[in-house]
């Protein structure tokens, strides 16, 4: 398991290729915060976002926030939601607006793994309930928008050292999800005969 | 008398909007030591980068006074009450709401209620029934316990109820709670404590599976058959190797807590409510003239 650093928004896909799944990864640069509604609004409701996705590092996240003025938030307390709620909107993230890593915690099922494989990209596990840690990696709430969802807006971060990431689900089909589920299956097999 | 119940609504109120801080920012001590035994445990090396993690953030919270996590949860309490506290359970409900809305407004906290079908937020993480409070009565006593328990969405939307049969069995039980642990998988932040209710009625198990949670961690239950069990589920649940956040290792759960009543010749539920590895939970006891002591680890 190899441990690497990563910019983003990423140009190069090769950034995302390299990566393979129980690799640790720290990632510098911006990223975006993205929830349920958020994606409701762009998927459902066919409303464009407005702010640029491409080669895009996406965190599940609604954060604790105060207000300082129009449009300015100061950070109180940033983690991460749990990712399977959002599976369905992969697709759509890759392939439309070219997001490249989709960033939460406790996984995406198996049908991300085929998507992710397609366009080129990664889940990246970070360790949920780890909000104080998290907050001190995030530099500042560079842009909002659909402040009326909040907390479940559009959030521009600026982060420094964030993580450890685990790679999850990697662009090469392999998932640390399936393969912990497929072995413990086996193993509810064994338990249930001694039972 | 009048001016006492008043100044005891006040002293809820405070318990009520420090418990929710306090319990979000400093855990207690035996989940303390419980993380930290499950990072000398674990051999994998994901487990231990999300462990690692885990006792980090437990450091940056304190150091930073910020939260351990940045869901504030819906907040629950729990309220044991003494038959001569001079305050009605329906003033203290009243009291405990302004509380946590002073919290919410004062902090401030991230807001999580919303409304069923609207997904409106109501504001400061009250709203129609919420907070959730639990009663208890105590006879021959004038005291008052709060415990709050902000419990987080992660591991609330793991929470599982079947109506086995009789013929199921203890087995049927088990199996349940193994499938269970297992489907969830990363998604309510293991390790963390599993909560078991058995027996009563559907409404009730579930009850008692959430009463489990709020116990502090590897405590017992007092009959040693439910004790037996969850000594052994225990086990079973560290055997499947879901690991840390579902990463795969060897530490999936930090305790199993059952807690059971009786039931009908008919039935045999079983419910599960998870509680993630920041398994947050703080108390307070408020005396009959209003004097409030806090206490981190009951």
């Amino acid at each position: 398991m190899a441990t690497h650093e990563v910019t983003f928004p990423i140009t190069d896909p090769a950034e995302i290729v390299k990566l393979r799944a129980g690799d640790e990864v720290v990632v510098q640069g911006h990223i975006i915060g993205i929830r349920d509604r958020t994606q409701i609004r762009i998927f459902d409701q066919g409303i464009e976002p407005p702010m640029d996705l491409s080669g895009a590092f996406l965190l599940h996240t609604a954060p604790g926030v105060r207000k300082l003025g129009p449009g300015r938030y100061e950070k109180i307390c940033i983690g991460t939601t749990t990712s399977a709620r959002m599976v369905r909107f992969t697709e759509g993230l890759g392939s439309k607006y070219g997001v490249r890593a989709i960033c939460g915690k406790g996984g995406f099922p198996d049908e991300a793994i085929e998507p992710m494989r397609r366009l080129g990209m990664v889940y990246f596990a970070i360790v949920g309930g780890a909000a104080a840690l998290e907050t001190t990696q995030i530099e500042e709430i560079e842009e909002v928008a659909w402040e009326e969802l909040m907390p479940e807006c559009l959030w521009k971060f600026r982060v420094k050292d964030f993580g450890p990431l685990t790679v999850g689900i990697d662009a090469h089909g392999s998932s640390l999800y399936h393969d912990v589920q497929e072995r413990a299956r086996k193993k509810l097999e064994d338990i249930y005969a001694r039972l | 008398m009048i001016t006492i119940a008043t100044d005891l609504s006040v002293s809820v109120e405070d318990a009520a909007a420090y418990l929710y801080v306090w319990a979000l920012k400093d855990i207690p001590q035996d989940l303390r030591d419980a993380l930290a035994g499950a990072a000398e445990k674990e051999t994998s090396v994901t487990g231990q980068r999300v462990l690692q993690t885990i006792l980090r953030n437990v450091n940056v919270a304190e150091d930073e006074r910020n939260l351990v996590c940045q869901d504030t949860g819906i907040p629950v309490y729990y309220c044991r009450v003494g038959e001569g506290f001079p305050l009605h359970p329906a003033r203290i409900y009243e009291a405990l709401k302004a509380g946590t809305e002073r919290a919410t407004v004062e902090h401030p906290l991230r807001s999580n209620t919303v409304h069923t079908l609207t997904r409106e937020n109501t504001g400061p993480n009250v709203g129609f029934r919420v907070p959730i409070v639990h009663w208890d009565f105590v006879p021959d006593w004038d005291g008052l316990d709060v415990k709050c328990v902000p419990k987080g969405s992660g591991s609330e939307n793991m929470s599982f109820l079947k109506m086995c049969v009789p013929a199921d069995g203890v087995t049927g039980i088990k199996k349940f709670v193994l499938e269970s642990i297992v489907g969830a998988g990363g998604k309510p932040c293991p390790p963390g404590i599993v909560g078991v209710g058995i027996g009563g009625s559907a409404d009730y198990a579930m009850h008692l599976a959430k009463e489990a949670i709020a116990r502090p961690v590897a405590t017992r239950n007092p009959d040693p058959l439910v004790a037996q069990l969850e000594d052994e589920l225990y086990e079973l649940l560290n055997e499947t190797g879901v690991g840390p956040m579902g990463l795969g290792g060897d530490v999936t759960v930090l305790s199993v807590h059952v807690e059971h009543a009786d039931t009908h010749m008919t039935l045999n539920p079983v419910a599960v409510n998870y509680q993630c590895w920041a398994a947050r939970r703080a108390s307070a006891h408020v005396a009959a003239d209003g004097t409030v002591e806090y206490e981190r680890d009951a």
